[in-house]
């Protein structure tokens, strides 16, 4: 039975416990010192709080803020790196020469081909991995580990072996296929191979991360859900397909998401396997993307203006594939 | 207990703060980079002045002993670089910090595809290095030291190397094709006329050992060409003129006829690729300044030793090249002044030349005995110190503009290797003035 607090004994007051003592009345100063004590503890736990998360903020308004802002300011003028205090305003015309640009579309499909051909094979791969590590399997964390492995690897060692894998001359991928009968592909120069070696950069990179991520969720699942599909008659697949795909919908949607926009982003894979060392992509633009290209124009040919037009775009168009992610994911989830 | 403990926590923190903001803030005061010195200049060390060069690539000076030297003659002295590998990345820095006239180091160099311009833009920032006691202006090329100086005659910039540009060939090559081997004869086969090179290609392909081609690539190609040009990309007003310039067609169109026939390899210089082609010997040619020397040592396998020899372009030209200047807002710009006047002085460059293979910018230094007694692994007894100071003296005064690398980039890496993977000339010069415009375009 539960005790009734309210008609308990109220709690004793300071020296009520012998009401014989005279009570201590503090002197006039020790009161000061209290109330100031008071009050500095009633500012501490006001603005204590403000303090404590003020290193984020002044950081982002140092270093995200503010350069969006100048970003801004800047794709409005005409301005080079090798003076970026004169600034000649332009107004729009760095934006509306992007719907001219053909350098800005070509890197714009790019990304969108290499987002795809690196985006679908990794999730995929990524699903299959993390069901298989997610059996029970001898040295199950050494496999994991070796999963995140690639990830943490620097992109540039990475890109850099890749450029020798991919080499058209004295490559190992040719020097395989030639076994195979397959003539030497030039990897560096031809649309299609270039995009495909970019993306298997990326590929390499990120499935073992995104297999962990599956991976975790799939642990979440309650296993009794197995053991009554499998008492039901389901086999491995099935269960994979019923069981477990329903319930990482929300970890798929997320690293859709996720992956959706580092795609967008790509830069540094394509920027490394140049073997120029240059930003235009390849000879003929074939494998630059949106960040080469932002790349380019800003740092390589010093238009400190229209590259920030250019990245303003990218900006705009990503809240736009970030719109379109949101009403997919609401649709999905509505019609589950 | 409680209370202590935690107000030396608190303690703790607080130092902690302090400690990380102060590091911040001298973070960004201060990124010029020698403290150190400063530090040991006040707290009673020895008292010397670290002179910091900001240098790319292997310029070379620590390794011919010249910071040594130095120092032992100014033992107040201390000479400390800070080296990037490649121009690509100091150079994009070096503006950086120009603009904003912070972290430059107390000597910078500059590379001669950008000293147009740094000359152009910058020079505000930079010491004017005509006016230092014991620089004598007659004492360099006068086209190495026009560009280091603006139209109002400041100089910004003291030379140290050029790259006089001769031609390197395979000897064992050319004789298996049926060319003459000596390097008189060689020089005659193609004398005045980069077309004749290329007919020189075309006989070398008739009996050519299987498996080579005449020249490495074509970028190197049209970088030779290009390079013994009085005009190629700005006329002498400044106008850009690349693409209505007949020589600069003419060397596009000629560049892509021999990739069309197969006399340069499909290969762009630098790659790794390309460093494997040296040391395969699949090629017979390569445009050749002094400091290719070094490169083929670097690349070449053992056995090749001696088998190269250098003869005369069809036409002089000039690759490659640095320039030192001071900021003034170094640390210790009088110091670093003397330096670089020490350090390119023609003696100096000589030293660079033995050991480094880094030409000479001063004449004078063309007969001192480290230069004309000057052989190369690679090309055995050849006197390469006169084959390159002949070309350096007949090498034109180039007219070299603000934009000369990405014009040449465009040429290069969109323009002329297309050719060589099939597409015809006028497309590739279509896909390369299409790029070099829209890079150009402000």
């Amino acid at each position: 039975m539960a005790t009734r607090h309210d008609t308990a004994a109220p709690p004793a007051k300071e020296g009520g416990a012998a009401p014989g003592r005279p009570p201590v009345v503090p002197t006039e100063a020790e009161q000061r010192h209290r109330a100031r004590l008071s009050r500095r503890w009633q500012r501490d736990k006001r603005w204590s709080p403000y303090a404590f998360v003020s290193p984020f903020f002044l950081l982002f308004l140092a270093f995200g803020l503010f350069p969006l802002i100048y970003t801004g300011w800047a794709s409005l003028h005409q301005v080079e790196l090798t003076a970026p205090t004169d600034m000649t305003w332009v107004g729009m015309r760095n934006y509306t020469r992007i719907f001219d640009d053909d350098f800005f579309w070509n890197a714009a499909k790019n990304t969108l081909t290499i987002g795809i051909i690196s985006t679908v094979p990794q999730l995929l791969m990524a699903m299959g991995l993390a069901h298989i590590l997610n059996y029970k399997l001898r040295a199950s964390t050494f496999y994991r580990v070796a999963m995140l492995a690639p990830y943490a690897t620097s992109i540039a060692a990475a890109s850099l072996v890749f450029v020798l894998l991919f080499g058209r001359d004295y490559g190992m991928i040719n020097w395989a296929l030639h076994f195979a009968g397959i003539d030497a592909i030039d990897w560096q120069n031809d649309k299609w191979p270039s995009q495909i070696a970019v993306s298997s950069i990326v590929i390499w990179r990120w499935t073992g991360y995104n297999a962990l991520i599956y991976l975790a969720a799939m642990q979440a699942i309650p296993q009794d859900l197995y053991e009554s599909a499998a008492l039901d008659g389901a086999s491995r697949w099935k269960q994979f397909l019923h069981v477990t795909l329903p319930s990482l919908r929300p970890t798929i949607l997320f690293t859709v998401v996720v992956s959706t926009i580092g795609a967008s982003q790509v830069f540094g894979e394509p920027l490394l396997f140049d073997a120029n060392k240059g930003a235009s992509g390849g000879a003929e633009h074939q494998f630059q993307t949106l960040g080469l290209y932002l790349y380019e124009q800003g740092w390589v040919n010093q238009h400190l203006g229209r590259a920030s037009a250019i990245a303003w775009t990218m900006f705009l168009i990503l809240i736009l594939i970030g719109i379109v992610n949101y009403v997919i994911s609401r649709r999905l989830r509505a019609s589950s | 207990m409680r209370a202590r403990t935690r107000t030396t926590r608190r303690v703790v923190v607080l130092a902690a703060v302090a400690s990380l903001g102060a590091g911040l803030l001298a973070g960004c005061a201060d990124d010029g980079g020698d403290d150190a010195s400063d530090g040991a200049s006040s707290g009673g060390g020895k008292g010397k002045t670290t002179i910091t060069l900001g240098l790319f690539g292997t310029m070379g000076f620590k390794e011919a002993g010249l910071y040594a030297e130095y120092e032992k003659l100014h033992p107040d002295i201390k000479i400390a670089e800070n080296v990037t590998e490649r121009n690509e990345n100091y150079y994009p820095a070096l503006l950086n910090h120009l603009t904003t006239n912070s972290g430059l180091m107390d000597v910078q160099a500059i590379e001669v595809g950008n000293i147009a311009e740094v000359v152009a833009t910058q020079a505000a920032k930079f010491e004017d290095m005509a006016k230092v006691s014991g620089v004598d202006k007659s004492k360099w090329l006068g086209w190495k030291w026009s560009q280091g100086t603006t139209k109002d005659g400041q100089t910004i910039a003291l030379g140290t190397d050029v790259g006089p540009m001769a031609l390197c060939y395979r000897k064992d090559l050319f004789q298996a094709a049926g060319l003459p081997t000596d390097r008189e004869a060689v020089g005659k086969l193609w004398a005045g006329d980069w077309n004749k090179f290329i007919a020189t290609g075309e006989q070398y392909k008739k009996k050519a050992k299987a498996g080579t081609f005449f020249m490495d690539s074509p970028g190197g190609l049209i970088n030779a060409i290009l390079s013994s040009e009085e005009e190629k990309f700005y006329d002498s007003s400044g106008e850009i003129i690349y693409k209505s310039n007949p020589a600069v067609k003419a060397a596009f169109d000629l560049t892509a006829k021999a990739a069309e026939e197969g006399l340069v390899q499909a290969q762009t210089q630098f790659q790794p690729a390309w460093d494997t082609t040296i040391a395969n010997s699949k090629f017979a040619t390569i445009a050749c300044p002094p400091w290719m020397l070094g490169t083929i040592k670097g690349k070449a396998k053992a056995e090749d030793a001696g088998k190269w020899d250098v003869a005369v372009a069809p036409k002089s030209g000039n690759w490659g090249g640095s320039f030192l200047g001071v900021p003034k807002s170094g640390k210790h710009v009088k110091e670093a002044e003397a330096f670089i006047t020490w350090l390119t002085a023609p003696e100096q460059q000589a030293k660079l030349f033995k050991v480094q293979g880094s030409f000479p910018s001063t004449p004078s230094a063309y007969t001192m005995p480290e230069v004309t007694g000057a052989k190369n692994e690679m090309t055995g007894d050849s006197p390469i110190g006169t084959v390159f100071s002949e070309a350096a003296k007949t090498a034109p005064v180039q007219v070299i503009g603000p934009k000369d690398q990405i014009i040449q980039q465009g040429l290069t890496d969109n323009g002329v290797i297309l050719v060589t993977k099939g597409k015809s000339a006028a497309e590739a010069w279509n896909t390369a003035t299409k790029t070099i415009d829209n890079n150009l375009d402000k």
